[in-house]
């Protein structure tokens, strides 16, 4: 490829190639922070390329590939580049990852133990950890957790936050602009804007954590809370992972693990600082 | 038609795991994780003393727990039925 840029995020190395110098340059300066694949190996490759030659030149189109693809993505405008390289590192991951249980979750950490927040779409969970990782917790990832199914600790995967629409007003008040990536208007998902995890968490990003308590967090409605029952919780933490089933008996084990020993509530909040103070709250009295 | 045996896979080859009211089964043959709840894994143990019909796992389970045995063979047919279904036993 033309241009080319290695990255590790947490523990997993990726390698990243485009045929425009744009995207690259972005993720050299957003992803300044991060180390470089362990031993110079990459997991995973991504590739940005013109669907046609004259594509790179004319109305240019991304389009995402790499060890693993969906055949049907749209392109992308080459001004949402870097979001293409964003989705092309979560596919990777969505469909390759086989050394960790996948969760679509995000996890903040404190004293060692990690938070782990999942739900659909919308439900907030990536802007809940963004502003947690603002207010004293270590932030861990905003989409994927990694859960070692040997071991039951959890990895952190901190990539770049992808915030939408309204989250991103409500962080550029938390965090200083310089983290911030260009605003893209205008995507298949709305506005989007992404924001740097901050330095300590990314210098951190290494240490594993004792899963301590899991959040099933809904934006929207009245403040309530709701003990979940571990059966409840493995079933949706396996519709919460790409590769479960791919994993085998080392997936169940861990995931029953995880549902038997850690306390798991469904939030209602309307707004983030409802939000933040019930976190706080459950948090204390799961410690 | 006379009484219908079945068999099930020793019980090495599944993991239980209880939770709540409900337990979770691992079949490592099949690689299929099942959320199930009484009599299932207890259905599943009786088998592992050999193939067995309903009549005949009403009597093991009545000598391995405290139940009343009356109308229990209906109930542990019907769930037999379902365990072949999917795939936890098959007729021997």
């Amino acid at each position: 490829m033309r241009h080319q840029f290695a990255v590790r995020i947490g523990p997993v190395g990726f390698r990243i190639g485009s045929a425009w110098a744009g995207p690259i340059q972005l993720m050299r300066t957003l992803y300044a922070d991060y180390p470089a694949p362990a031993d110079g190996i990459a997991d995973f490759t991504v590739r940005l390329e013109p669907g046609r030659p004259w594509r790179r030149f004319l109305r240019p189109a991304v389009e995402i590939r790499g060890d693993f693809t969906l055949p049907d993505a749209a392109p992308l405008p080459l001004a949402q580049g870097l979001l293409a390289a964003e989705m092309g590192m979560n596919l990777q991951m969505a469909l390759g990852q086989r050394r960790y249980l996948l969760l679509h979750a995000s996890a903040v950490e404190r004293d060692g133990r990690a938070l782990l927040m999942t739900g659909n779409s919308g439900a907030g969970k990536s802007t809940l950890a963004a502003l947690l990782g603002e207010r004293g917790w270590r932030f861990m990832g905003d989409e994927f957790a990694l859960l070692d199914p040997f071991t039951g600790a959890l990895h952190a995967f901190p990539r770049m936050i992808s915030l939408k629409n309204q989250a991103i007003a409500a962080m550029e008040a938390e965090a200083p602009a310089v983290r911030f990536g260009p605003l893209m208007r205008g995507t298949p998902k709305g506005d989007i804007r992404h924001l740097r995890p901050a330095t300590a968490a990314v210098a951190a990003m290494e240490e594993p954590a004792r899963p301590a308590l899991i959040l099933f967090p809904r934006f929207g409605f009245a403040a309530d809370e709701r003990a979940m029952a571990p059966s409840e919780v493995f079933v949706r933490l396996t519709q919460a992972s790409t590769n479960y089933v791919a994993l085998g008996a080392p997936g169940f084990d861990a995931l029953a693990a995880l549902v038997r020993q850690v306390p798991a509530v469904a939030i209602d909040y309307p707004d983030t600082a409802s939000a933040v103070a019930q976190v706080e709250r459950l948090w204390a009295a799961a410690a | 038609m006379g009484p219908v045996l079945y068999r099930a896979d020793p019980p090495e080859a599944r993991r239980l795991v209880p939770l709540d009211a409900l337990d979770l089964i691992f079949h490592l043959p099949s690689g299929q994780t099942h959320l199930v709840s009484e009599p299932v894994p207890q259905v599943l143990g009786a088998l592992a003393a050999g193939p067995a019909d309903a009549a005949e796992i009403v009597s093991r389970l009545a000598a391995a727990h405290d139940f009343d045995p009356a109308g229990a063979e209906a109930v542990i047919a019907a769930r037999l039925e379902e365990l072949e279904a999917i795939g936890l036993v098959w007729r021997a």
